[in-house]
């Protein structure tokens, strides 16, 4: 097999019907995203109003990185505060008041609904405003939601950007907002390749820090780095920037694609492009190269989870010859997702949505080589002998851009590599 | 309303899950949004069990509210019963189906399932996990257990296990087996492990083993009054609780039977000369209150250890705790606020932690060395080996675990005798430990061995490892340096070491962002 990208023939799976399910999902609430925001976020304190499940989640998603002391907690409502909701706003007064006189470190403090203060009705816009008002200028205080009957894991991570795309600042200047949470050292990777590019007016959005919140208008152009952030694309959108499409830049492939859309947007030209390029499309072709060797020709299913599902099968099948059978999704925005899309051959099913038994007898008769999925179904699915690679890791890896693209194809690699190399069995 | 940030105990309805999971043929129906699915991962990452829990969320989203999530309940209910063929179906309803008040024990009552469907009442915005287990294992058996005859000959049944139960698999091998030597034969081991079936035969047993009252106390109570079954009151965690369990035993069963001890250890490694280093170390024990109760004992008692500060974070045990700190002249504190334990450890400055999971990341980040003797307990605390906390075999397992903390004797002495020397000082912990001795960083050490755990995303985590030092041969340009800094903690080392060796081998003198980025794709096996 050559090596390389395999370029499809096909129009891909743009138009592939969807197999849409509304049966009982296997998937993290939209608060997961805290776990990863308030890491990125270093001014920032991300305060959910719910109940002891929700704190509980944020633990047990939270797992290792417990030993920090966190910039996140949970205002647990309890029976009082059901009876009579004006009494809950003034215990969040005081609940908000005390925290952040603890924290003067904090400059942002998100409230973050869940289930319960939706189902109860409690008005955690308002009560932003209010707090804005009580603390400003030092501390910003912004709403959103991260309830499980509205948003799905990732769900979180756009509703925070898109709650913050209202108080950004007005600019007419010609800017590139590159959008979606990555590391920081991934984000550095980008500014250096966007610069080396000639673009040098680029913010990062979520910003590290309340000060450096990007500012836009009808000049500012924005490119997305992660396929969740739909309400973000719209927010962004209505304050006049416009959206620069591209496949998303996982692996070499999806890199060079959302550079090259980016550089055509600021009118770079093709030389300085392939100068920059050249040498970071070579390593990373190289990095992938070493784990294609284990990933070609092998099948993949991927549950719901994170919506990178798509993109990732397209750097799995592109990049790395993988056969996709199922990509499952909780949410596909195909204006998003439409560039990945093409580039996947026909064939796998298009799943939206979730009922998870029976995409669980799914999997077990389409029998793939590996299988991407959430942390409750890994360890059920390895004793039934399928490999898995659990989605989670995923968000919390850095895993975009070129210097990545090794990491990336590793993560799939390893599990596969992992049960060859274990034998129980006698000598002889 | 009360801010928190780590618990230790989940809501009621994952005790209840616990139940579940460790019971055979049960199938719980679960009035639930979709986020509340992350508590599968407990039983399946954590405990590491190669099942999915049998739990059907019935998952209703935001546009399901106000129309129908009664029968979205009800089709969940026959589908799960439909699929899984259950004995017998527990329903209930979490956190946020309490507020839609759809009742779901009502529900499925009027589908007239042909097996039993027990409700669940479990408030949850005022009770907790362990709560969740005991009313859940009592509503079970409270509408299984049936009237019957004695056996012929002497049972017990041992009450109290459950999925995610700190060693539970293993105490309920040891007891077991004590039992049998003793001349008891165990009817039925639950919830964990048996069926609504065998449930059914709780009343069969002349008495009751009760292992952990958090879970099964209610259950305990009730076959006392309604089925002539007395339960056990002592815990056998420790050497003197576990003979006090055999004499009460003795007295139940009327018996004269006998232990074997030869396989008991503690005592004799209590007393060789090597524990006398042991001696008065003063120990600070928070957990729930059972395991504390007897924690505190064998502290004092088998391993003269002096008890600091104690407490226990489920407050349905407060009275008892409350006496116990009397007895050992200490405050009891009783919280399930962390950071009142981290204070209340502050201020004790004990040699050692006795605690859960929580007490560990606070001794972490105090320098001070943790035993875990309770639960909440992560991952690494459903150890693959045979390790109970109770009987002969569990004091054993204790002895270990509790000196594997501390500073061995001799290498205590060598401390006090170069206490200036850098590498060699108080604050290095023990040596066996390896890696990772030194500074109290803010934030505390990393986890060793969680290298392949999710990542931190800010790669900016402050560490005390050394990241560049150059060796006169290569030199680090200032923005590689940089970069190797972002690069996260525990995997810093070997990329440095990795790009100075790819350097040198190719007879380079200095290292750019581009060098490291070529040795990265080069070792990208
Ligand atoms: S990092 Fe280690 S100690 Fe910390 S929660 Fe995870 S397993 Fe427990
Ligand atoms: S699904 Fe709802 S109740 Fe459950 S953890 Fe998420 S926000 Fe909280």
């Amino acid at each position: 097999m050559k090596d390389g990208p395999n370029i499809p023939l096909s129009t891909g799976c743009r138009d592939t019907p969807v197999l849409r399910e509304r049966g009982q999902r296997e998937v993290f609430c939209g608060l997961t995203g805290i776990i990863w925001l308030h890491r990125k976020m270093q001014d920032a304190f991300f305060l959910v109003v719910g109940s002891r499940t929700c704190a509980h989640l944020l633990q047990s998603a939270a797992g290792v990185m417990i030993f920090a002391e966190p910039r996140f907690g949970t205002a647990i409502l309890e029976e009082k505060d059901l009876a009579g909701l004006a009494d809950a706003h003034e215990e969040l007064d005081r609940e908000v008041a005390r925290l952040l006189s603890r924290r003067p470190d904090i400059r942002q403090l998100f409230l973050v609904g869940s289930c319960p203060s939706e189902v109860i009705k409690l008005d955690l816009a308002r009560a932003a405003e209010r707090l804005t008002r009580v603390h400003a200028p030092q501390v910003r205080v912004v709403n959103f939601s991260g309830s499980g009957i509205e948003t799905t894991f990732t769900q979180g991570e756009d509703a925070c950007l898109a709650a913050q795309v209202p108080i950004m600042g007005d600019t007419d200047a010609r800017e590139l907002v590159v959008v979606g949470a990555l590391p920081d050292v991934v984000e550095d990777q980008a500014k250096a390749l966007l610069n080396d590019l000639g673009i040098d007016k680029v913010s990062f959005f979520p910003s590290r820090t309340a000060d450096a919140l990007p500012e836009i208008g009808p000049n500012t152009v924005f490119a997305l780095t992660q396929p969740f952030l739909g309400d973000t694309h719209a927010a962004l959108t209505r304050r006049g920037a416009r959206h620069i499409s591209a496949p998303f830049p996982f692996g070499e492939v999806g890199t060079t694609q959302w550079l090259a859309a980016v550089a055509a947007e600021f009118g770079v030209d093709q030389d300085l492009f392939d100068r920059v390029t050249a040498a970071p499309r070579a390593r990373a072709q190289k990095a992938i190269a070493a784990h294609r060797e284990t990933l070609a020709g092998k099948s993949v299913f991927f549950f719901p989870d994170s919506q990178l599902e798509v993109p990732l099968a397209r750097f799995l099948v592109n990049e790395c010859g993988m056969d996709a059978l199922e990509i499952g999704t909780p949410y596909l925005h195909k204006a998003l997702c439409g560039p990945d899309l093409d580039l996947i051959p026909q064939g796998p099913i298009i799943s939206e949505g979730q009922d998870v038994d029976k995409q669980l007898d799914r999997a077990l008769s389409a029998n793939p080589d590996l299988t991407v999925c959430g942390l409750g179904l890994a360890n059920p699915l390895e004793a039934q002998n399928l490999r898995t690679k659990w989605a989670i890791e995923l968000v919390f890896t850095p895993v975009h851009f070129y210097e990545q693209a090794g990491d990336l194809a590793g993560l799939f690699s390893r599990p596969l590599r992992r049960s060859e190399m274990l034998h129980f069995e006698a000598a002889e | 309303m009360k801010l928190t940030v780590w618990t230790y105990e989940g809501p009621p309805h994952v005790g209840a899950m616990r139940v579940a999971t460790g019971m055979k043929d049960l199938h719980y129906v679960l009035h639930a949004p979709q986020g509340d699915t992350y508590a599968d991962l407990l039983f399946t990452m954590i405990e590491r069990r190669d099942h999915r829990p049998p739990v059907t969320f019935t998952t209703f989203q935001a546009r399901d509210l106000g129309s129908d999530t009664a029968s979205l309940f009800k089709d969940a209910c026959l589908d799960a019963y439909e699929r899984f063929k259950p004995e017998a179906i527990i329903v209930g309803a979490s956190c946020t189906a309490e507020l839609i008040q759809d009742d779901p024990g009502g529900l499925a009552e009027t589908m007239g399932l042909p097996i039993p469907v027990i409700p669940l009442e479990l408030p949850s915005y005022q009770r907790k996990e362990n709560f969740g287990c005991d009313e859940t294992f009592f509503q079970i058996v409270r509408h299984l257990a049936q009237p019957q005859e004695k056996t012929p000959h002497l049972t017990a049944n041992i009450l109290g296990p459950t999925g995610l139960g700190f060693r539970h698999r293993d105490d309920v091998t040891e007891i077991t087996g004590l039992l049998e030597e003793l001349g008891v034969t165990v009817n039925v081991a639950a919830p964990m492990g048996a069926s609504p079936v065998e449930i059914a035969r709780l009343p069969a047993a002349h008495f009751n083993v009760l292992l952990y009252p958090e879970t099964a106390e209610a259950a305990a109570r009730w076959l006392e009054r309604n089925h002539d079954q007395p339960y056990t009151k002592t815990v056998p965690i420790g050497v003197g609780a576990t003979q006090d369990f055999i004499a009460e035993i003795r007295t139940l069963a009327g018996l004269e039977g006998r232990s074997d001890i030869s396989r008991l250890r503690l005592p004799w490694y209590a007393k060789s000369v090597d524990s006398t280093y042991l001696t008065g170390k003063r120990v600070f024990i928070f957990g729930d209150a059972t395991h504390v109760k007897a924690a505190a004992r064998i502290a004092r008692d088998e391993m003269g250890f002096e008890v600091c500060g104690l407490g226990c974070y489920n407050r349905e045990f407060a009275r008892d705790i409350r006496a116990l700190g009397r007895e050992f002249g200490v405050d009891a504190l009783i919280t399930d606020d962390y950071l009142e334990v981290e204070a209340a450890i502050m201020e004790a400055a004990p040699e050692m932690i006795l605690g859960t999971q929580m007490e560990r990341h606070i001794g972490k980040r105090l320098g001070i060395g943790c035993a875990v003797i309770s639960a909440p307990v992560h991952v690494q605390d459903f150890p693959a080996r045979y390790s109970p906390q109770m009987g002969w075999e569990g004091a054993n397992v204790i002895f270990d675990t509790w000196v594997h903390p501390l500073v061995m004797g001799l290498e205590e002495h060598l401390l006090h005798m170069f206490r200036e020397d850098f590498e060699f000082h108080d604050d290095a912990g023990a040596s066996h430990h390896g890696g990772h001795p030194g500074p109290r960083v803010e934030g505390g050490q990393p986890p060793v061995g969680d290298a392949d755990s999710p990542r931190d995303i800010s790669g900016s985590m402050e560490a005390g490892v050394p990241v560049v030092q150059t060796d006169g041969s290569i030199v680090w340009e200032e923005a590689a340096e940089r970069e190797l800094k972002k690069i996260p903690f525990f995997v810093r080392g070997k990329a440095k070491r990795n790009t100075e060796a790819f350097a040198v081998e190719r007879g380079m003198s200095e290292i750019s962002i581009e060098t490291l980025y070529e040795a990265k794709a080069h070792f990208a096996r």
